[in-house]
């Protein structure tokens, strides 16, 4: 295999990485309120979490587009250290990824709380438990089958994610070229032997994801209540 | 009675799908550059005609990829003159039917930077980013690479480059400010006042000669002949040479 498809391959992976990590930060806490709080408008906030599933991808890059561009907050940002936009950039692709897959770790997560229930909760608080001790040592490793799926829903999402790259990403090679991307480059130019080199790695790629998904869901469905 | 007039609507859904056309129909895959004239001439072939121009906008490669595939496009108005002679070799396109409909003027384009001296701007390299269409794909940007390196900055440049699909999104990273400049057409930025621009000199790149090519599949078919005559005829002419274009 040559560079030219490692580099997609490796950059693919990194920022998959990066925003897997990020989502599960963000997405554990939202879910763990939604799942909990019993403010009326919290199935708002869900509903806007839910977004991506259906908008399509042009709409979130379009949006990103501007946000992140020196007109919006991203620009803003991207100022601190003297750019003009965060767009084209390898973090403005990892803010673009956060967006897009959060319903995907949210969900789980969000379910996986649910299923836990009060009753642990009550119990931890009658032993004395605080709050954030009954969550980080009963309610955390409960749900720890929703956080693995989420995880692994969020950065196969990612990987597989196209049109918001597309749209905010330039085409860079090694900063914001991903395989998607990089396979719509390849069939668009007719190098049609390097699409399907990546295309055929991504067929494997999505297999093995969907069949360590099953296994998760096997092996830890004896632990429902 | 209404699961009848049910089976006809869809009776009439596959008849239509099944014929690649409609009669009095041509599917056009106009490169993204020539979309506004494209859209102005189609509208004037109608008026006289009456016979409709579907027109689909994309990078040229893009749209000859699609074509060896079978693309159910009849007239294909490239950016330059490679892929159509490429579709003709190919016994994709009709050989004597292929004309230069328009040649193509590169600018140098930004809405925050003064380009009065555009080749000094682009040598003293003061900007974050600058976005062309995908040379592999789109011909302005091949020629946008070809006067950077003519003109010895692209090794400083290069990676500060963005590419857009196709010229068309070149344009949108300048417009929406997330490059400070970039290569865009000429044709562009007819109806733009924003932002200041530079002609590319013609001599630091290969004309840009965009050749209209009727397919194969295509060979008799009345509307596509119609539209490709219309678009060597005065009024088209006409509006090609509003937009910016030269003619042979």
């Amino acid at each position: 295999m040559t560079t030219g498809l490692l580099q997609p391959i490796a950059l693919t992976i990194e920022l998959a990485t990066v925003a897997t990590i990020a989502l599960v930060i963000i997405a554990t806490p939202l879910a763990w309120w939604l799942a909990r709080s019993r403010a009326w408008w919290k199935e708002g906030i869900a509903a806007v979490v839910s977004l991506p599933i259906v908008l399509p991808p042009t709409v979130i890059g379009f949006y990103l587009l501007v946000v992140l561009g020196p007109h919006g907050p991203g620009g803003a940002l991207a100022r601190l250290w003297g750019a003009q936009t965060l767009a084209f950039t390898f973090g403005g692709l990892v803010v673009g990824s956060v967006v897009y897959s959060l319903p995907f770790v949210v969900q789980p997560i969000r379910n996986a709380f649910a299923a836990v229930g009060d009753r642990p909760l009550e119990v931890a608080a009658t032993l004395r438990a605080s709050p954030s001790r009954a969550f980080f040592a009963v309610a955390l490793p409960l749900a720890s089958p929703g956080l693995l799926t989420g995880a692994v829903l969020g950065f196969a999402h990612t990987v597989g994610e196209f049109g918001v790259v597309l749209m905010i990403g330039g085409a860079i090679p090694g900063r914001t070229a991903v395989v998607s991307t990089t396979i719509f480059d390849y069939v668009e130019t007719g190098e049609w032997g390097a699409a399907n080199a990546l295309a055929a790695g991504m067929v494997v790629f999505a297999f093995v994801v969907i069949l360590a998904m099953i296994a998760i869901e096997k092996r830890f469905a004896h632990r429902r209540p | 009675m209404a699961r009848r007039n049910l089976l006809l609507i869809l009776a009439g859904l596959l008849a239509a799908a099944g014929s690649p056309a409609l009669a009095g129909q041509t599917q056009v895959a106009v490169a993204a550059n020539f979309t506004a004239p494209a859209k102005e001439i189609a509208a004037a072939f109608k008026d006289k005609t009456g016979e409709e121009a579907a027109l689909s906008f994309g990078a040229s490669g893009q749209f000859y990829a699609q074509i060896q595939q079978g693309a159910p496009y009849q007239v294909f108005l490239s950016a330059d003159a490679d892929r159509p002679k490429a579709a003709v070799d190919a016994g994709l396109a009709v050989a004597d039917s292929r004309f230069t409909y328009a040649i193509g003027k590169l600018v140098l384009w930004s809405k925050s930077l003064d380009l009065a001296k555009g080749d000094e701007t682009l040598k003293a390299n003061a900007f974050a980013k600058l976005s062309i269409a995908n040379p592999k794909s789109a011909p302005y940007g091949a020629a946008a690479i070809e006067a950077m390196i003519k003109l010895g900055v692209y090794d400083p440049i290069q990676p500060k480059i963005v590419q857009g699909a196709s010229i068309a999104q070149a344009f949108e990273f300048v417009d929406t400010g997330n490059a400070e400049l970039g290569f865009v057409a000429l044709s562009q930025l007819a109806n733009v006042t924003a932002g200041s621009r530079w002609l590319v000199p013609a001599a630091l790149y290969a004309p840009i000669r965009q050749d209209a090519v009727l397919l194969k599949t295509a060979a008799d078919d009345e509307a596509s002949k119609a539209f490709l005559a219309f678009l060597k005829g005065p009024e088209a002419r006409a509006i090609i040479e509003k937009y910016g274009y030269t003619l042979e």
